[in-house]
């Protein structure tokens, strides 16, 4: 029902033979552009060097805790790589790659012929390089990175140095680029459908981040609150988080997290997009659960706003309070169950092919899972208390958003290459580049689950004994992981440059609009509006 | 550089992977409790585990059976269902069964866990970058916890001796049996105490007074950390508790006080410059090398050299109250009044990683500490201050020690 088209209906052949693509050429087509595909490049090409830049900041992490003692950086170094690491993968690599998927995407699978507000594109986009070189020039001033941990909590970010207020202002730019981003996709899904296009009948890819968006917009203005205040309790003389002037630091920690729950959620349900594309394609047989895969996705969307203090159930809240946030977060079981019985019903009794989408598919529903799983035993207060601030937390979010959200992106570029180059990428390359991820992966973060419960702390440059096994267990995949991803690098560029004639549709169970246009699409795609039956 | 010093440790650790180092293991789940919530805990998170397993094995196990009967390279066709209202309802409502399950034994012992009532004793847990400090309350007893690692081991000239940064020089100590209250507190950021094997961690937090308790059945010698991140040497800020059967503990007790009283009265004595600086040194190696280094150079653009003329360059936030108390021009440590060096060492410099140790030092230390660093590393002021100076400093500014 979701996403059957009958290809037949759809006519692609006049496409830009009387409309010359007019643009600029060379590098200003890249700055001046409005076109949601360069703009959808531009941000996945972007993420994809910040993931570079992160990961490497990870290579020297794991590098430092390869053997107990320090080796190679001073503790104040070691922070600063830890909290850059986690705020350059979360704002520049992560959130990024999915609005670039959103730009290229949306409009090819809701058959608009671009994004609603195309400047405004162009400028969300283009805030991006400078955050980033804010965030990333902010290693080379007295004192070094901010080095207070991605959460930023207060009395410590107080005492940091003019780095702290690189970050800041990174954060407020980040946080305009995302809030534009979201308004110009919710006006291009409500707006622009194609005739016949209903809500019920969008691709579950759209409305994933229908509903992202509308996280962000509700979400990253109370970030962006929470820094002016750090901003001014830093240089302007307010206490808002300095007990000693009648404020309180554990009130940073509530408005930062009623943002940092939601912005897990914005993470992950445009992952839960692209394997819910993946996985029809591949089965070749539409959607389980449709109806209750959107009913599923509001729910996650709604509880992730009143989940937010169970990321400090150790600061000394009322026991109500702790019962509260433990009941809500346990029920997000329920619809990320629901989401994960649909996946497995969408293949059951499918025609099931493994090209490397696919496998990325397979391997991200099962990897989630036991991010889930980690969730709830984190949901559970007194194990919470043994748990928080250890290696367990270091695990369960990396199988969240390594697992679950990364290697979504992975398989959705694979997916969407041949697409958007019009050449199959190697396939060989491709299923060498994924098994290798997946078993570094866990090589990585499955034995930090155990350093957790050991009782190592997480953001420690250096560690007692007993952890020392695993530490270099954990290094070792580490560094094969992330060299892993150059493969990934040579792989797409390689796609990019030649490769067999992908034609318009390379998956025969693919069934959203993007695959009644020629690869790649023409410069501007359905400037008549496809019609839906 | 960088890449061959890597290789090489590559190399040479190979060995320990295949047999592990004496010290190292490979524990698997939550480390052997010691009081009853931490049974509890480690019960609650076996039984959680086990869950999550079996729904884990039934729901991959029908996954894993569409992956090897349903495919296409077998020649399975697809058959074109997409909807199952009642098995969707039906996945719905056991999930939200087994987690009605989950919640009732674990609401249990949240009640137990936050149970701080009718306690047989309490101490107050203040957290310092990166210290802690222990006040046995109505006991008059109170001690700093330092770490007691030799910062050689940490650079790795020499070997690493089996409780590496798990150690301290004053552990707390409690008694056996007894119900103990702690109270948690901060000074400067957010700490955070926690000793697993109790199932204990509770943030300190400045400005406000949280509690835990905890109830140790054997005598033994239990390990933790700060769990917050809270600053450079956060991962250098053990937390270390001895249990010792009731008769021992009284005794301890009592040595304490006597101890406190001699550090009181050594407060009150008039010293040469010889023995202030030996003093110093002891002081300054415990509670100002973390930071400052024991050569006195501290860390560029972080923590600043105490050396006369040592150049130091850092954040506007940093060294503007440092040359505003007369200790930093033009780029350069310069060695400013005595009493301002006194008031920053007392009261820390606010915004900074400094920490005020009026209240974690005696008398004589700060008196000691202060002639030192203005006698060593060629700082050649001659300046003494005597323990009594530091007396009537208290007293003025209403800091009692």
């Amino acid at each position: 029902m979701a996403t059957t088209i009958p290809i037949q209906d759809v006519h692609n052949e006049h496409h830009a033979d009387n409309h010359p693509d007019h643009h600029p050429t060379g590098w200003m087509r890249w700055v001046m552009s409005t076109n949601h595909k360069d703009i959808g490049t531009l941000y996945l090409w972007f993420s994809f060097g910040m993931f570079l830049f992160a990961g490497a900041l990870a290579m020297l992490i794991r590098a430092e805790l390869f053997q107990p003692g320090l080796q190679f950086f001073q503790p104040n170094v070691f922070n600063q790589l830890t909290t850059m690491h986690g705020l350059i993968m979360i704002f520049g690599a992560i959130m990024p790659a999915f609005v670039g998927f959103a730009n290229w995407q949306i409009p090819l699978m809701i058959g608009a012929p671009d994004m609603a507000f195309p400047r405004l594109n162009n400028w969300s986009f283009w805030l991006l390089p400078m955050a980033g070189l804010l965030l990333i020039g902010a290693f080379f001033v007295p004192g070094g990175a901010m080095a207070g941990g991605w959460t930023m909590y207060p009395p410590l970010f107080i005492q940091g140095g003019p780095s702290y207020d690189m970050t800041i202002f990174a954060i407020h730019i980040m946080g305009i680029s995302s809030i534009m981003g979201s308004i110009n996709i919710i006006t291009t899904i409500l707006n622009m459908r194609a005739p016949g296009m209903t809500l019920m009948k969008m691709p579950m890819f759209v409305w994933t981040w229908l509903i992202t968006a509308f996280l962000l917009i509700s979400a990253m203005p109370v970030l962006a609150s929470a820094v002016t205040m750090l901003l001014m309790d830093r240089h302007f003389g307010t206490s808002f988080f300095n007990a000693a002037g009648g404020g309180d630091p554990v009130m940073y920690q509530h408005i930062f997290w009623f943002f940092g729950h939601p912005e897990v959620y914005i993470m992950i349900l445009p992952a839960f997009g692209i394997l819910s594309t993946i996985i029809p394609t591949f089965s070749r047989k539409p959607l389980f659960g449709y109806r209750s895969m959107v009913y599923a996705t509001v729910v996650l969307a709604s509880l992730a706003f009143i989940v937010w203090a169970h990321h400090m159930f150790t600061v000394g809240m009322p026991i109500a309070s702790q019962l509260f946030f433990m009941y809500a977060t346990m029920l997000i079981a329920v619809p990320t169950g629901v989401k994960v019985f649909n996946w497995t019903a969408t293949m059951w009794k499918g025609s099931i092919s493994f090209e490397t989408p696919m496998l990325f598919a397979i391997a991200v529903v099962c990897l989630f899972t036991i991010g889930g799983f980690s969730g709830l035993v984190l949901a559970i207060v007194p194990v919470d208390i043994q748990l928080q601030d250890t290696y367990y937390v270091v695990a369960h979010f990396h199988y969240v958003l390594f697992s679950g959200a990364a290697m979504s992106i992975m398989g959705g570029i694979y997916y969407w290459l041949p697409k958007w180059t019009g050449h199959m990428y190697d396939e060989r390359l491709g299923k060498i580049h994924f098994w290798l991820t997946a078993i570094a992966f866990n090589v990585t973060f499955f034995p930090m689950h155990f350093l957790g419960l050991a009782g190592m702390p997480r953001r420690i440059p250096d560690y007692a004994l007993q952890f020392a096994n695993f530490n270099m267990i954990v290094s070792l995949g580490a560094f094969v992981l992330g060299a892993s991803q150059l493969l990934f690098l040579y792989t797409v560029i390689k796609c990019i440059r030649s490769g067999a004639v992908a034609g318009n549709r390379p998956w025969e169970g693919a069934e959203t609009l993007e695959w009644t246009l020629p690869s790649p699409p023409p410069y501007h795609s359905f400037e008549t509006a496809p019609v839906i039956k | 550089m960088f890449g061959k010093k890597l290789w090489r440790q590559l190399v040479c650790a190979l060995p320990f992977l295949l047999a592990a180092p004496l010290h190292a293991e490979y524990r698997l789940n939550l480390q052997t409790p010691a009081s009853p919530v931490a049974q509890q805990i480690y019960d609650l998170h076996n039984l959680i585990l086990l869950v999550c397993f079996v729904i884990f094995i039934i729901v991959f196990g029908v996954m894993f059976v569409a992956l090897v009967k349903h495919r296409k390279s077998v020649g399975h066709q697809a058959v074109q269902f997409h909807e199952n209202t009642k098995l969707e309802i039906v996945w719905t409502i056991i999930p939200f069964i087994i987690l009605v399950g989950m919640a009732y034994p674990t609401t249990k012992t949240i009640f137990d866990m936050r149970n701080t009532g009718h306690p047989d004793m309490t101490i107050k847990v203040t957290g310092h970058q990166w210290i802690w400090e222990y006040e046995y309350m109505g006991e008059g007893v109170r001690f700093l916890s330092n770490l007691s690692t030799p910062q050689d081991q940490i650079d790795n000239k020499v070997e690493k001796d089996p409780h590496y940064l798990l150690e301290v020089d004053n552990p707390m100590v409690v008694p056996t049996g007894k119900k103990v209250r702690v109270l948690l507190t901060a000074t400067d950021v957010i700490h955070s105490w926690w000793v697993p094997t109790f199932g204990v961690k509770q943030d300190a937090i400045p400005g406000f007074i949280h509690e835990a308790w905890f109830t140790v059945d054997n005598p033994g010698t239990y390990r933790g950390q700060c769990a917050e991140l809270c600053g450079v040497r956060h991962g250098y800020m053990p937390v270390v508790v001895e249990a010792v059967d009731p008769a021992s503990y009284t005794a301890w007790l009592t040595r304490q006080k006597a101890t406190m009283a001699e550090a009181a009265a050594a407060s009150a004595k008039t010293y040469t410059l010889a023995e202030l600086k030996s003093h110093g040194e002891k002081v300054f190696t415990t509670s100002c090398a973390m930071c400052h280094q024991a050569t006195g150079q501290g860390v560029p653009g972080t923590f600043p050299p105490l050396v006369e003329g040592a150049p130091f360059a850092a954040a506007k936030g940093m060294t503007d109250p440092i040359e505003t108390r007369g200790f930093w021009k033009d780029g350069k440590i310069v060695l400013g009044p005595k009493e301002k060096h006194l008031d920053i060492v007392m009261h820390g410099i606010t915004g900074t990683a400094m920490p005020a140790f009026a209240g974690q030092l005696s008398d004589f230390d700060i008196a000691a500490v202060i002639t030192f660093e203005r006698n060593n590393w060629g700082n050649h002021t001659g300046d003494m201050i005597q323990p009594s100076e530091v007396a009537t400093l208290r007293k003025s500014t209403g800091k009692s020690s």
